[in-house]
């Protein structure tokens, strides 16, 4: 699958839950609907829990990506 | 829009995940102003929940020492804090729980003279005061100023709490358009209260006040709800403006503040 254009990426490999999606939610808080956000978390958990929290704000998780040690998540922001 | 520290968004991060607040409404309440008239009773519980939340300036009005028989209920005060003015161990544990949180003492009491200038600088005011010349001289000032207050007050097992959005909604006046003759309603000093009342209803007063910065929910605008810790039952009267409100119609005929206490000799 090929993977979206990013306009920003944050790494977030290394941050717990549930702080990875507050920095991800303020990180989409700053750009504008339509934009799409690229976050690298860790596998496991993180990787489930923040497509969710993603979704269950209204954003769009446009593809999941296992890349270079860790879960790459697509967001489009609403 | 400064960003959050590290700190900041793991302190903040249960109100960030909430959708209703975000980052967004932390940063309403970071630049917050909210006064607390007294930090006794419902002062206290509502002064250390708004610093917990960031609210990013807290005034504190209040002239009293701390004593003894405060701290069965006033939970911003310790044990040694006996004899230190009220306002400055407010401030100490206000801002001992969130450095973000710059707290404003006004060691001194509220008059016609002082009040408009206290309360300009502050966004909401949230009453806390165990008296009803204090009481009527914030409802009146906080009306002719356009601010919006929260009101609790509490006896025994039972308390009150409206919020007066004034222009918008009925103000205490249109409640109880004069306050009552000195002795015939007692105060907790007299007539006790049980400790726990006070956190229940300054912590109603502070969520009226979290929501009012953060624009959420529905307000106990034109609603006094009566609390009643014995029987544990909520009650809530609808309340309107008065077209002959002293104070908050048309034509109000109160147009300069009142010192009750010098003019009918009611005592604090």
């Amino acid at each position: 699958m090929a993977t979206p254009d990013a306009d920003k990426t944050i790494d977030l490999r290394g941050t717990r839950c549930p702080l990875n999606w507050v920095k991800t939610k303020l990180r989409l808080e700053e750009m504008q609907p339509g934009k799409v956000l690229e976050v690298v978390v860790d596998d496991g958990g993180p990787a489930r829990n923040v497509p969710r929290s993603v979704e269950a704000e209204g954003h769009r998780v446009l593809a999941l990506t296992n890349g270079s040690g860790g879960v790459h998540i697509f967001i489009e922001r609403q | 829009m400064t960003a959050f520290t590290e700190d900041q968004i793991e302190r903040y991060s249960r109100h960030i995940i909430l959708p209703e607040v975000g980052g967004k409404g932390q940063r309403k309440l970071l630049a917050a102003k909210v006064l607390l008239v007294g930090a006794g009773g419902l002062g206290s519980p509502a002064g250390l929940y708004l610093a917990a939340a960031g609210v990013g300036t807290i005034g504190v009005v209040d002239s009293d020492a701390v004593e003894l028989s405060n701290l069965q209920r006033q939970v911003l005060h310790a044990t040694a804090d006996l004899g230190r003015p009220k306002c400055l161990s407010a401030k100490e544990a206000m801002e001992g729980i969130n450095p973000d949180v710059r707290v404003i003492a006004h060691d001194q009491r509220l008059t016609a003279q002082n009040i408009l200038d206290i309360i300009a600088d502050y966004d909401i005011v949230l009453d806390g005061s165990d008296n009803f010349p204090t009481r009527y001289l914030v409802n009146d000032a906080c009306v002719m100023a356009g601010k919006p207050l929260s009101h609790g007050s509490i006896l025994r097992f039972e308390g009150q709490a409206t919020t007066i959005l004034p222009g918008q909604g009925p103000c205490y006046r249109c409640i109880y358009p004069e306050p009552p003759p000195p002795g015939a309603i007692p105060s907790c000093q007299e007539a006790g209260v049980l400790g726990v009342t006070a956190g229940i209803v300054g912590l109603i007063q502070a969520t009226e006040a979290v929501k009012m910065i953060l624009g959420l929910g529905g307000l106990l605008a034109g609603r006094l709800l009566l609390y009643n810790g014995l029987n544990m039952t909520f009650r809530e009267l609808r309340v309107r403006r008065r077209d002959d409100c002293a104070v908050c119609s048309e034509h109000p005929t109160i147009t300069e503040l009142i010192d009750y206490e010098e003019f009918c000799g009611l005592r604090a």
